[in-house]
């Protein structure tokens, strides 16, 4: 397990200079670049975990889609090249207790769900199929509900755009 | 690797797979180059195309590349530097990804990889990111709305290729490459093994979609309009000489020949021949010597799909931005749904 700790050390250092650029770099289209290396590093810490599924998903709906529409809409709108002030908003400090806030939720939440419970030596991926059987078993129920919100949202979206 | 008898470390094994991956993307990318845009393009025109450089001009490329070597790396003085400089690399290093997941025989794979094609398709759009940041940091107005261009593209032809694929995935009922081929040469078509189950025969409308998805994700005319160069001088390429260029142009088409062969795994079989020819009947039965064969039976099957893209390319002329938007999104993705409905109604019926 040495070597996956080393890696998972590796990652994480360079997700946590990627993410400490994304607020202070001073170019929006360079800040949505460290943000790629974030979420990259995200899904590496996935295949880490033995997680592929999640991981090719990462990649495929934050690296490959999100970033890319963020990408789109910045370059579209305000594409200067060259560092750019006031970029920060006046309350940025509130960030910073929201933060701490969904940092002690969330830590609350997986030290309470997982406990002392430790990821067997050698573990093998979980086959795509067994992910499936789960999503479209018990979680049958969440899974339709978010399709829901996600209709909601794709009907909202039509519904701004239209002129008419 | 156990086909071998010899126990290779893990360091030697990654460094002969990394070796192997260049291979697998540079020699179909200069063979694609040589074969179809300099001599076959050269034959529909009624030319030779290029004669002196070797016999029939086949050292041509070598030339090129020395040439576009030896040019200065010229970066606009607006231009963001750094940015301006990664992005070529960006694109280059999607397709290097792209490779790792292709089967080429029964033990010859880079990786036995269990969401093969999910990979493969995730990765693929990586590609984007590069080209939106050459767009962008080119400091030129035809550079960006060729990079936003592209963009839009790419994510419009992403979802019908998606969509293709998951016909196959659920004929296959797996997402490893590697067992799709299996799946298609140990399959019959009612009852009649002699071929097995190439793909393109009973999943022919999403082969049909996922070819003209490959060809406007490839940028190829007539999906060209990223680099349209009656309007957009060359798109996001425009600023970029010598070796960036070099690197843009070698992606390009090491990108088409990966792409074919995914298209040659998921639709024609790929590394197989049929297995009741010879009696095998898992892959573990499979003879050593498809090993040997297998990558050459994947570049025949990659060189006849490319082939077709040439042919569209060099033939056809380009479509309008509005077009091909709307064609994705009003022909494209409907007809790839009907596909994956009858296929999965198939699939629980048969």
């Amino acid at each position: 397990m040495v070597a996956q700790n080393v890696g998972f050390a590796v990652i994480a250092l360079v997700m946590l200079v990627g993410a400490l650029r994304v607020v202070t770099s001073r170019n929006v289209v360079h800040a949505a670049l460290w943000l790629v290396v974030v979420l990259s590093g995200a899904a590496a810490q996935y295949v880490l975990l033995a997680a592929e599924f999640v991981a090719v998903t990462q990649v495929l709906v934050y690296v490959g889609a999100v970033m890319v529409l963020i990408l789109f809409g910045t370059m579209l709108t305000r594409s200067r090249i060259g560092t750019e002030g006031g970029l920060n908003n006046p309350r940025w400090w509130l960030g910073i207790p929201v933060a701490g806030l969904l940092m002690a939720a969330m830590s609350i939440a997986l030290v309470g769900g997982i406990g002392d419970e430790k990821m067997p030596a050698g573990a093998e991926p979980v086959p795509t199929a067994v992910v499936s059987d789960q999503i479209f078993g018990p979680y049958l129920l969440p899974f339709w509900a978010l399709s829901f919100v996600l209709l909601a949202a794709v009907v909202g979206a039509i519904v701004l755009a239209r002129k008419d | 690797m156990s086909a071998l008898a010899i126990e290779i470390p893990y360091w030697g094994q990654s460094l002969l797979r990394v070796l192997g991956g260049l291979v697998a993307v540079l020699l179909p990318a200069g063979t694609i180059v040589y074969v179809f845009l300099f001599k076959m393009m050269s034959f529909m025109q009624s030319r030779l195309g290029p004669m002196e450089a070797g016999p029939y001009g086949s050292l041509q490329l070598v030339a090129e590349v020395g040439k576009w070597l030896q040019k200065e790396d010229i970066v606009p003085t607006n231009a963001d530097r750094r940015i301006f400089r990664m992005a070529p690399i960006v694109v280059l290093v999607s397709t290097f990804l792209l490779v790792a997941v292709v089967p080429f025989g029964p033990d010859a794979w880079f990786t036995d990889f269990e969401t093969g094609i999910f990979y493969a398709l995730a990765v693929s759009s990586v590609s984007v990111l590069g080209i939106l940041m050459a767009g962008w940091a080119s400091a030129n107005k035809y550079s960006l709305l060729g990079g936003l261009r592209a963009a839009g593209q790419l994510i419009a032809y992403e979802l019908p290729m998606v969509l293709a694929v998951v016909g196959v995935v659920i004929q296959a009922g797996t997402m490893n490459l590697q067992q799709i081929v299996v799946a298609q040469n140990s399959g019959s078509i009612f009852g009649f093994d002699g071929l097995g189950n190439p793909y393109v025969l009973t999943q022919f409308v999403g082969f049909l979609v996922f070819m003209v998805a490959m060809q406007a994700e490839l940028s190829q005319a007539p999906f060209d309009m990223p680099i349209a160069e009656s309007e957009l001088v060359s798109g996001y390429m425009t600023e970029y000489s010598g070796f960036r260029f070099l690197i843009f142009f070698i992606g390009e088409f090491a990108t088409a020949g990966v792409f074919a062969m995914i298209a040659s795994t998921l639709f024609l079989g790929g590394w197989g021949l049929p297995f009741a020819w010879f009696g095998w009947d898992s892959v573990d039965s499979v003879a050593n010597w498809m090993n040997v064969a297998g990558p050459v039976i994947v570049v025949t099957k990659m060189m006849a799909v490319t082939f077709l893209v040439m042919w569209v390319r060099f033939s056809s002329p380009r479509l309008r931005e509005d077009q091909l938007q709307r064609f994705a999104w009003k022909v494209l993705i409907p007809l790839s749904l009907a596909n994956i409905m009858v296929t999965a109604v198939f699939k629980v019926v048969a």
